[in-house]
């Protein structure tokens, strides 16, 4: 019994991103013309997981109080790459997934160390490299094409046994191998100490640095996975500064949304999975209803403000002043 | 009677000759130390008296200048916090180093989690935190907690069972008991017995005799970076304790005191002030032209009262009047508004006085923009005629108003926040311990320029840790404990036995004329 109550109190800001989600997406269902047909979870599911990879990424890095505003780019970055490479024979296709893995890995890496070793502040450091990744990408497609093995993207956008959405087995996946190892690690819980009280953790002799290290460079792979599925998705690769900046914009959005606080050490990447969700179902939510199509980002903008200012209740209990700015 | 055991085995710490310098203040000066198993051994002194730095060399958080560690006769010397509690030496500091996002258990182990499959071992880590918190007589708070849901006095006992959890040898418990609720103190006490008991050696750095006198075997004076006395608990009295605390070198002078002008009404007074369980009912009274004094112990609410004063708190109790009416004050911007012309010069000058990248200039003048300006326009010339008479007035060494204040010395910053806040000419000047770490001729022009701002009537109130400047600085002095007044001292009584006994709370017999 009070077991349980430990439980629920750890786990409050990734239930709070499921509450939400649940809600919505059942207004949602309710209010759609179709109702719930493995079609609609089947889209829903494939643009959610498509956010939920960058929010995932983003919450890593947040964790330990650091941001990461290049995951967008990231995410750009990979899908031209993955449009040029994820081709051919089944070997050919697998080197290609290993080598857009592998690039998202090298730029959050970079991220990291700019961070760490450059003593750089995660924020303007990661809008540079996402200037960066940018560029790259857009030299390596200036204009939208490309291909990818359609047997490999139809499989991991489809539907398993006729009604399980593939995308979300391929998220699980990605979550038990990249998100419970490391939450499960020392290096993970050195990165919620670093992102909690960083003086501390380093007074106990936390390996705070190599914490952050991986954070960003797990950020980067997860943005890679993210791109890898935004090629099969859409079976193109396209160099669209505003499409990543909106990932990144609404990967911020999912994190908090998922109950991961932005001044490090709380929350958790499963969160920022519901958050990612929750936040897609906004924008959809917004479609069955009807809404002009000129008024959606402003709704969308209100919701979020709304949301946000939700995780920052905690400050009205501050009750020495000093504490505001701390 | 001194400490020196006679016997054959070697004792498990010895210091010898240990100093250590911050700049150039001598912190520790050949001080030595021998620490015995199954004893719980108490260290004395005010502040300033190189306690914390001993201990903060014993546990590998600094390291010495000179001297030498020998633990069972082996010369150790530690890196890193990590080394000395590998060594055995674990330490509790008054400063909390818990993570407020993880659990108890997770706290327990941070330093070295038990693993499996290179994961953590969250069973076995369970197990550890509940046999540590067990030993720490806190077996009630559950594993699965988070830190930040405990309460003060519990967090206090995860940190000493966070210590436990190392198997040490030798236990330092640094002011470990200020935040504790006294039935708490009692169940830390019981558990240090047992830990006694089992063969640990304790040293226990407290400045409630009371507490010392139930706890310890033997005790330690330190006085100006130096062990002066050791003898065993219980064969000194309390005005001999504090007579061998007193005896600091006095290194600087001060203006003469004018004869205080009772008469006049108080500018600043607050009656029945509380905050949390910082504060506790306190009244007190500054008159124009009167420097009023704040002592006792560091860290007994002297700044929570300044900060309170100055409207940073929030839910305060009691009420603060200025000019004998009741104000509320709620934001600095308040307390420095024209009616209460209130100033706070704060303890951290670079985060809370200056803004370090940024000019002179501007620093002397953000406090007082709006009075520098014209219909919402910074008037340079008389910007630049206040800046003038403020670099003259503080004599503030500096290339020129536009250098950035990072630039300057220590001293020459600290005189930079004072006249940011003279510029406003405050009619009541708070101080947070404003010479700590400045050179002695700075402090000097500090002690003149304080007793001058009295003169033209303003009414200071001035926190200090240094004893000597409360007795040639002030014209009463208010000594707290605990958030409390537990004395207050005027003209000829303000002595350095007076402020010790009272700072520590205990009687010292009367008849000693100091």
């Amino acid at each position: 019994m009070s077991e349980w109550r430990y439980w629920l109190n750890e786990q409050r800001g990734t239930l709070i991103g499921l509450a939400i989600f649940v809600l919505m997406f059942a207004v949602y269902i309710a209010n759609h013309p179709a109702g719930l047909t493995a079609n609609v979870a089947q889209t829903a599911a494939n643009k959610g997981v498509l956010l939920a990879f960058v929010a995932m990424a983003q919450a890593m890095v947040v964790i330990t109080a650091g941001i990461d505003l290049s995951v967008g780019m990231i995410l750009v970055l990979t899908n031209c790459l993955a449009s040029w490479i994820v081709v051919g024979t089944p070997m050919q296709t697998t080197a290609g997934v290993l080598g857009v893995l592998l690039a998202g890995t090298i730029c959050g890496a970079i991220n990291g160390l700019l961070v760490i070793k450059g003593r750089l502040q995660p924020i303007v450091a990661t809008i540079a490299t996402g200037a960066v990744y940018f560029g790259l990408a857009l030299l390596l497609r200036p204009f939208p094409g490309g291909a990818v093995n359609e047997d490999l993207a139809d499989a991991v956008t489809g539907r398993i046994f006729g009604i399980i959405p593939s995308s979300l087995v391929v998220m699980l996946v990605v979550v038990l191998l990249v998100w419970l190892p490391f939450r499960r690690s020392e290096i993970g819980r050195a990165a919620y100490a670093a992102g909690s009280a960083e003086a501390a953790a380093f007074m106990s002799g936390v390996p705070i640095r190599r914490a952050k290290l991986v954070a960003y460079t797990l950020a980067g792979l997860l943005a890679g996975v993210g791109g890898l599925f935004l090629t099969f998705f859409t079976y193109t690769g396209e160099a669209a500064y505003a499409s990543g900046s909106g990932y990144t914009l609404w990967s911020i959005a999912a994190v908090v949304l998922g109950g991961v606080s932005l001044y490090g050490g709380r929350g958790s990447a499963v969160g920022a999975i519901f958050g990612a969700f929750a936040a897609r179902t906004t924008g959809d939510m917004l479609f069955v209803f009807d809404v002009d199509p000129l008024w959606q980002p402003l709704l969308q903008g209100i919701v979020l403000l709304i949301a946000i200012s939700i995780g920052a209740i905690g400050l009205l209990r501050v009750r020495n002043r000093l504490e505001w700015f701390r | 009677m001194t400490s020196t055991q006679s016997q054959s085995n070697a004792p498990l710490l010895r210091m010898e000759g240990i100093g250590k310098r911050y700049g150039g203040v001598r912190a520790l000066d050949s001080a030595s130390l021998v620490v015995e198993s199954g004893r719980i051994h108490a260290i004395l002194g005010e502040n300033g008296a190189g306690k914390s730095t001993l201990i903060k060399i014993m546990a590998g958080v600094v390291a010495p200048d000179e001297g030498q560690m020998l633990l069972k006769d082996q010369a150790v010397s530690f890196r890193s916090p990590a080394e000395a509690a590998a060594a055995g030496i674990a330490c509790v500091f008054q400063e909390l180093s818990l993570i407020p996002d993880l659990s108890v258990a997770d706290n327990i182990s941070i330093s070295n989690p038990p693993r499996r499959l290179g994961l953590i071992d969250r069973k076995a880590q369970r197990r550890l935190s509940e046999e540590a918190l067990a030993r720490a007589g806190a077996g009630d708070i559950h594993p699965r907690a988070l830190v930040r849901d405990l309460p003060l006095s519990r967090r206090q006992l995860v940190e000493i069972a966070k210590a436990l959890a190392w198997m040490p040898r030798i236990l330092i418990l640094d002011e470990a008991t200020s935040a504790l609720t006294a039935s708490d103190v009692t169940k830390v006490f019981a558990v240090l017995k047992r830990l006694r008991a089992e063969g640990l050696a304790i040293l226990y750095i407290s400045h409630r005799m009371h507490e010392i006198a139930e706890l310890a075997d033997e005790c330690t004076v330190f006085r100006n970076g130096r062990n002066v006395a050791s003898y065993a608990a219980g064969t000194r009295s309390n005005s001999e304790v504090v007579e061998m605390m007193i005896g600091r070198e006095v290194s600087s002078a001060f203006p003469p005191k004018p004869a205080a002008r009772i008469h006049a009404a108080p500018v600043l007074s607050c009656k029945n002030l509380g905050w949390s369980d910082r504060l506790r009912d306190i009244s007190l009274e500054v008159r124009p032209g009167e420097v009023v004094g704040l002592g006792g112990l560091d860290g007994q609410g002297q700044r929570e009262l300044l900060l309170g004063l100055f409207g940073v708190l929030r839910g305060t109790s009691g009420t603060i009047s200025i000019d004998g009416a009741a104000r509320s004050i709620t934001s600095p911007g308040a307390a420095r508004a024209g009616t209460i012309g209130m100033a706070l010069i704060p303890e951290d000058r670079k985060t809370e006085g200056l803004l370090l990248p940024m000019t002179v200039r501007e620093n002397l003048s953000f406090a007082a923009l709006d009075r520098l300006s014209r219909h919402g326009v910074i008037d340079r010339d008389r910007e630049n005629a206040s800046i003038e008479e403020m670099v003259r007035l503080l004599a503030i060494k500096t290339a020129g108003a536009d250098t950035p204040v990072g630039a300057l010395s220590g001293g020459n910053q600290q005189k930079v926040v004072i006249a940011k806040w003279l510029t406003r000419r405050p009619r009541i000047l708070l101080l947070n311990d404003p010479t700590r770490g400045i050179d002695v001729g700075t402090k000097q022009e500090i002690y003149q320029l304080l007793r001058r701002l009295a003169e033209e009537g303003s009414a200071i109130l001035f926190y200090s840790t240094d004893y000597d400047e409360l007795i040639g600085c002030c014209d009463r002095v208010l000594v707290l404990y605990d958030g409390k007044i537990v004395k207050e001292l005027a003209g000829g009584e303000i002595t350095e036995r007076a402020l010790i006994s009272s700072a520590l709370n205990v009687q010292t017999e009367p008849e000693a004329a100091a």
